[in-house]
């Protein structure tokens, strides 16, 4: 593995009495797609947003020079870390062009032909969103609103760009389109730490993966090899167990 | 009662309404992006008022002292905060700054006469108290609990408003004050004789809403704010840290609560602990808005300026029970454009 | 003891249980006698502090009850004593003359002026709490200063209640022969109806009734799906906290012979806040302890202030309000709540005491007349439901039959919880319809649809954590009791009670969670509260069970143990619908499937054949190639 761009060491979270997330550790390197799969109510979308400080948390999340526990969501933005939360989190009664403006806004003191030229950017990657520029963010479909999402994290220029179920509710063209973008941006050098129910996509796209059961890591190791191992088939890629065969055909 | 009157009272009306919307507006801003109920907005009204009158009576203005207290607790906590998180104590240059500019306004207003100055730099002189008192305000009382239930939030601006007012009375003493109008003569328009100080309440909150359109419309930290209140989360994923956006709509309140202190001080006599009823009919305004429309907020405000002037006419001694009571449709009809159970948080 | 002594002694019966005292009971006891001599030992000056503290904790025990436990604020408490002192005064100091004649008779009699006070007060507090309580939570405090404000002017302004100057010359208080003109003869009334009501407060809250009020902060949406009527909760808690203040009016107006529109103001009221918060909301004790410490606090306070600021004001609420704001960042539960809280930590017991529980079964509730095996239950003809340009559900049927289990399942994202918000009628389709029993249910409240029959559970658990697993489950049973208010503060409700409270030991026990009665519901495992969730839906006595992810989070036993209890529930009669993501937990348990992507219906049938449907195993294995 690359030297690791994000180290996070035993990071538990609990609601009250309840640990959502114990002793989770995983790393994600320079320029690697990561992704953690696991079912519903295994603690995925609790472990993003403990790393980028959404939620308090015990453990050590290293991330560019940030190395300590729970970490404030802002000092983690100022690094370099984006989150694109399950819900979007978009600024619903805004413009898409203000939806976009507002991700850079980590950059307000940069000139306005700079900010311009990061939109225009931007717009190339997002032919779509350009031709909605105006339209407010409510009013954007389903595949629109994620692109809105994605985008508008890729405008804090992130070093890891943590995705959570980009391809939720999405159909099956658009969450092509959107494993397309995460291959690209990888291209681009952006660390990707991909959360999917789609678990046979995620792993196709990662270099390497997680399994996240009942708030523990149960597994690891290079995608490639877990899209093969039969636990994962018989619990993630088959139904019922009982498909394994066929999928390994 | 005759054309005249009518005129005479409409012109109050409008110059109080005016007045209640700017307020209503601020209500309004600091809700939506903090969740809290302002309820010592009407207290920036009177200190700015009576710190005018100060000034101008050549009384002592107190008032730098309790910005420099406020800023020396936003140091201690910031320090102490500091010192949890790493150990050690640290003094970070913001608030070390805060303690700094209150100290150094506060020589001024102490040492300086500024009786002779005129109005305008009393007026600047007053702001630049007033704002950074705002700022001051949401660091040490609310910032700390951010995130609580709205009921603790309001239940903290009781407390912070019953405070001030206390302080209020130990720096501007009991008596009322009333300053001096910004200009003389009026505007004579067909039969009616418009009063200067109704054109220069009027001017400045047109001048003052027309900022703040602009400010919320064009610049990046307006949008950001709006931000803030649209979806707390994607501001803070965006790096709109909630204690910025809660800081800078303090810091707006307080603005447009101090201007509207210079503004009605010439025209009311200010008690210490007059503002309250003052932003109270703001809140009556931000009510029928629903917590959540400017534009109502703002048209629910100038109507309770109307009401008040001219109930003042007929019932002089029951203005407040009828401006209140006016409360009472607005949350029927409220009530019953409103459907089912209230979601929780 | 010698041998010999015990060994003649015929068999020895175990000694009748000590009834298990509450702590509320020790605290009775062990004040009765303190207060009972308190007078007679105390100078006048004292008594008269204490007669005060007793008015003032009633004002305030009715604001814990609203504030602490059913989380609304108000600030119309000082007013609310002002309408019941004002009508008190006047009553006791009119002429017989100035009255009606029908009404001359309220001259000068203080129940008149009691029963007055009292209708005025719930007058009010009726029509501020029918226009704010369906409001979200801010309007109750900013109606109620407008109001207070509002009453406070008119005080000041109506002649005949003599203005700003207020009413002066009230008469000693004279009941039934016994009058109560000094001090010491009014501290003995004050205190026994604050102690009374203190006692029905304790009932009201260990109560259905209580149980609703309770729910109010923070399982709204939990409780009306269970069938309580959430604005009918905190209308009654509003309305007692009125009551009280009515009543401290009455005993304000007859301890200080004179009233006038200061002690009123909206300043009063927030001290009222202030001494509720400062003694601990939600902790009833709290209202005596914040009363009593805030009083002494500003006699004190106001001795000494003046003297270090050289000036005479209202400086004490300086004082008072960086203390709420310290409370507020430090202890939100008050002093009581901290006490409650060191006590906790060795009695292992929820608040609110359910020991008569453990005593010998109570009869069994009466059981709905459950559909015959077979007959359909649920039906859904052609759902659809948009939200703006998106379609979540498009035509969407199906059925449920009675005995039959029915998995509704589709990858995230799928539109499943939509049409499990329709199905429980906390959303409504934008075309087609749903069908209970035979009849339509879209358009009818979720409330509505808990009485008949229908029961749910919640995808996000939602429970109150701070209350006994026991009591939780029992607001699963709050339709099938009927007692009130009244009847829960007198406890003329224990034998429905305890048939609320077994109905809600059985299902416990049903579900395996029998030996968890009287832990906090927060303190069990996530999968175990799953389970309490149904134990509550059951305790509605349902003929369908709408589920929602009931095995998400659940481990590999639990996940057995839940399939088991199914299972039985099936053969019982019982049609179960289930929203889940779990194939594995679906397959081995359901009669049929029904699958859904993107909206849609792709597949329908047994789990078999399910298991081999192509378009199901693109879905789900991803159609990205």
């Amino acid at each position: 593995m690359s030297a690791p761009l994000l180290e996070v060491t035993d990071l538990c979270v609990s609601y009250g009495k309840i640990e959502a997330l114990s002793n989770a550790s995983l790393r994600v390197g320079e320029g690697q797609i990561v992704t953690v799969i696991g079912p519903n109510g295994a603690g995925k979308t609790t472990l993003l947003s403990a790393i980028m400080g959404v939620l308090p948390s015990r453990g050590r999340v290293s991330f560019l020079g940030h190395d300590g526990q729970s970490p404030a969501i802002q000092d983690m933005v100022a690094r370099g870390m984006s989150l694109v939360p399950e819900k979007r989190a978009l600024f619903a009664t805004m413009s898409v062009e203000d939806n976009l403006r507002l991700g850079g806004f980590r950059f307000h003191s940069r000139s306005k032909r700079e900010q311009d030229a990061a939109m225009e950017e931007l717009y190339s990657l997002f032919p779509r969103l350009k031709e909605r520029r105006g339209q407010m963010a409510a009013t954007l479909s389903g595949g629109e609103r994620q692109m809105l999402a994605l985008a508008r994290a890729l405008m804090g220029g992130p070093k890891l760009l943590m995705l959570d179920e980009p391809s939720l509710g999405l159909a099956p063209l658009i969450v092509r389109e959107v494993f397309r973008i995460i291959a690209e941006l990888r291209s681009k050098g952006v660390s990707i730490l991909l959360i999917e129910q789609n678990a046979r996509a995620a792993l196709r796209v990662a270099d390497y993966a997680y399994v996240l059961e009942l708030g523990r890591i149960a597994m690891e190791g290079p995608a490639s090899q877990l899209a093969h191992d039969p636990r994962v088939v018989a619990a993630y890629l088959g139904m019922a167990g009982k498909h394994q065969e066929m999928l390994a055909s | 009662m005759n054309l005249q009157i009518v005129m005479l009272l409409g012109q109050d009306g409008i110059t109080n309404g005016a007045i209640y919307a700017l307020l209503a507006l601020s209500i309004l801003l600091v809700f939506t992006v903090t969740r809290i109920l302002l309820i010592p907005q009407g207290e920036f009204v009177a200190f700015a008022a009576l710190t005018m009158a100060a000034m101008q009576g050549g009384t002592p203005v107190r008032l730098g002292w309790l910005l420099l207290a406020l800023a020396a607790a936003a140091l201690v906590m910031d320090s102490h905060a500091a010192w949890r998180r790493d150990g050690r104590i640290a003094v970070r240059r913001g608030p070390a700054l805060g303690v700094a500019y209150a100290a150094g306004l506060t020589a001024l207003t102490t040492l300086v006469p500024l009786a002779e100055a005129g109005v305008a730099l009393q007026a600047l002189v007053t702001m630049a108290l007033i704002v950074p008192l705002g700022l001051a305000l949401y660091r040490v009382f609310y910032q700390p609990i951010a995130a609580a239930h709205p009921l603790v939030l309001l239940i903290v601006s009781i407390a912070v408003h019953v405070v001030l007012v206390g302080v209020g009375l130990l720096m501007f003493g009991p008596e009322g004050a009333r300053t001096e109008p910004f200009s003389d003569g009026g505007l004579r328009l067909g039969m009616v004789m418009l009063n200067s100080q109704t054109i220069w309440v009027v001017a400045v909150s047109l001048a003052l809403i027309l900022g703040l359109y602009l400010f919320f419309e064009r610049s990046l930290y307006g949008k950001a704010l709006r931000a803030a209140a649209v979806n707390r989360l994607g501001a803070e994923l965006v790096g709109i840290s909630p204690e910025l956006a809660g800081k800078a709509s303090f810091a707006l309140a307080a603005l447009i609560g101090s201007l509207s202190g210079i503004l009605i001080a010439p025209i009311t006599t200010i008690y210490y602990d007059s503002g309250f009823i003052i932003s109270l009919k703001g809140f009556v305004g931000a009510i029928i808005g629903g917590l959540a429309s400017y534009p109502v907020a703002a048209l629910g405000a100038l109507l309770i300026g109307q009401a008040e002037s001219f109930s003042t006419f007929w019932a002089s001694s029951y203005k407040e029970v009828i401006v209140f009571t006016l409360i009472l449709p607005v949350l029927v009809w409220r009530s019953l454009s409103h459907h089912g159970a209230e979601d929780e948080e | 003891m010698k041998p010999g002594v015990l060994s003649k002694t015929p068999t020895v019966k175990p000694a009748v249980p000590m009834p298990k005292l509450s702590p509320s009971a020790w605290i009775l006891l062990a004040l009765l006698p303190v207060l009972a001599v308190a007078p007679l030992v105390l100078p006048t000056y004292q008594v008269t502090l204490a007669n005060n503290i007793g008015i003032f904790a009633l004002a305030t025990l009715g604001l814990v009850l609203l504030t602490g436990v059913a989380g609304m604020t108000s600030f119309g408490q000082a007013a609310f004593i002002g309408v019941s002192a004002y009508a008190t005064a006047y009553l006791a100091t009119v002429s017989a003359a100035d009255l009606p004649g029908p009404l001359a008779w309220m001259a000068g009699s203080p129940l008149a002026g009691l029963a007055v006070g009292l209708v005025l007060t719930f007058a009010v507090a009726t029509v501020l709490g029918a226009v704010t309580l369906r409001l979200s939570g801010h309007y109750l405090p900013l109606g109620t200063i407008a109001w207070g404000l509002s009453l406070f002017y008119l005080f000041g302004n109506l002649e005949f209640l003599g203005g700003h100057t207020g009413l002066s010359g009230i008469p000693a208080l004279s009941l039934f022969g016994i009058a109560f003109d000094r001090a010491e003869a009014l501290f003995y009334l004050i205190w026994a109806i604050l102690l009374l009501a203190v006692v029905a407060t304790l009932n009201l809250l260990d109560s259905r009734v209580g149980r609703a009020i309770r729910a109010l902060r923070g399982g709204q949406r939990m409780s009306e799906s269970m069938g309580v009527d959430s604005f009918r909760a905190k209308m009654t808690a509003f309305l007692v906290a009125a009551l009280y203040a009515g009543l401290a009016g009455w005993l304000y107006a007859y301890t200080q012979r004179f009233v006038s529109p200061a002690p009123f103001s909206l300043q009063a009221g927030i001290d009222f806040l202030f001494m509720a918060l400062i003694g601990g909301v939600g902790q009833v004790w709290g209202a005596v302890i914040g009363a009593a410490g805030v009083t002494f606090a500003k006699q004190w306070l106001q001795d000494l202030l003046p003297h270090l600021l050289g000036r005479t004001g209202n400086f004490e609420a300086i004082v008072f309000g960086l203390l709420i704001v310290l409370l507020m960042q430090r202890l939100p539960g008050g002093v009581a709540g901290w006490i409650a809280k060191v006590f906790e930590r060795r009695r292992h017991r929820p608040t609110g005491a359910v020991d008569d529980v453990d005593l010998p079964a109570a009869e069994p509730l009466p059981r709905r007349e459950m559909p015959a095996k077979g007959e359909v239950v649920l039906e859904a003809k052609g759902v659809t439901r948009r939200f703006g340009g998106l379609v979540a559900n498009r035509d969407i049927s199906f059925t449920v039959r009675a005995g039959e289990i029915l998995a509704v399942i589709g990858p995230n994202g799928a539109g499943k919880s939509t049409l499990f918000n329709q199905l429980s009628c906390v959303d409504h389709p934008t075309s087609g319809e749903i069908l209970f029993r035979g009849e339509r249910i879209d358009g009818r409240t979720a409330r509505a649809m808990a009485g008949a029959g229908l029961s749910r559970s919640f995808q996000h658990v939602k429970l109150l954590p701070t209350m006994s697993v026991l009591e939780n489950v029992a607001i699963g049973a709050h339709l099938r009791g009927s007692k009130g208010v009244a009847a829960a503060a007198l406890r003329l409700d224990r034998a429905e009670e305890a048939r609320l409270l077994d109905e809600a030991r059985r299902q416990l026990i049903r579900v395996g969670l029998g030996q968890y009665l009287h832990v906090e519901a927060g303190s069990l495992a996530l999968g175990q509260q799953r389970i309490l969730e149904i134990a509550r839906a059951l305790c509605a006595d349902p003929c369908l069970l709408l589920l929602d992810e009931p095995a998400a989070g659940l481990r590999f036993l639990e996940k057995q143990a839940l399939a088991e209890l199914l299972v039985k529930l099936r053969s019982e009669g019982m049609a179960i619908l289930l929203v889940e993501h779990d194939m594995d937990f679906v397959m081995g348990l359901v009669d049929r499937v029904y699958v859904m992507e993107f909206g849609e219906r792709i597949a329908e049938g047994p789990p078999e054949t399910i298991q081999t449907n192509p378009a199901v195993l693109e879905a789900y294995l991803g159609g990205v190639e």
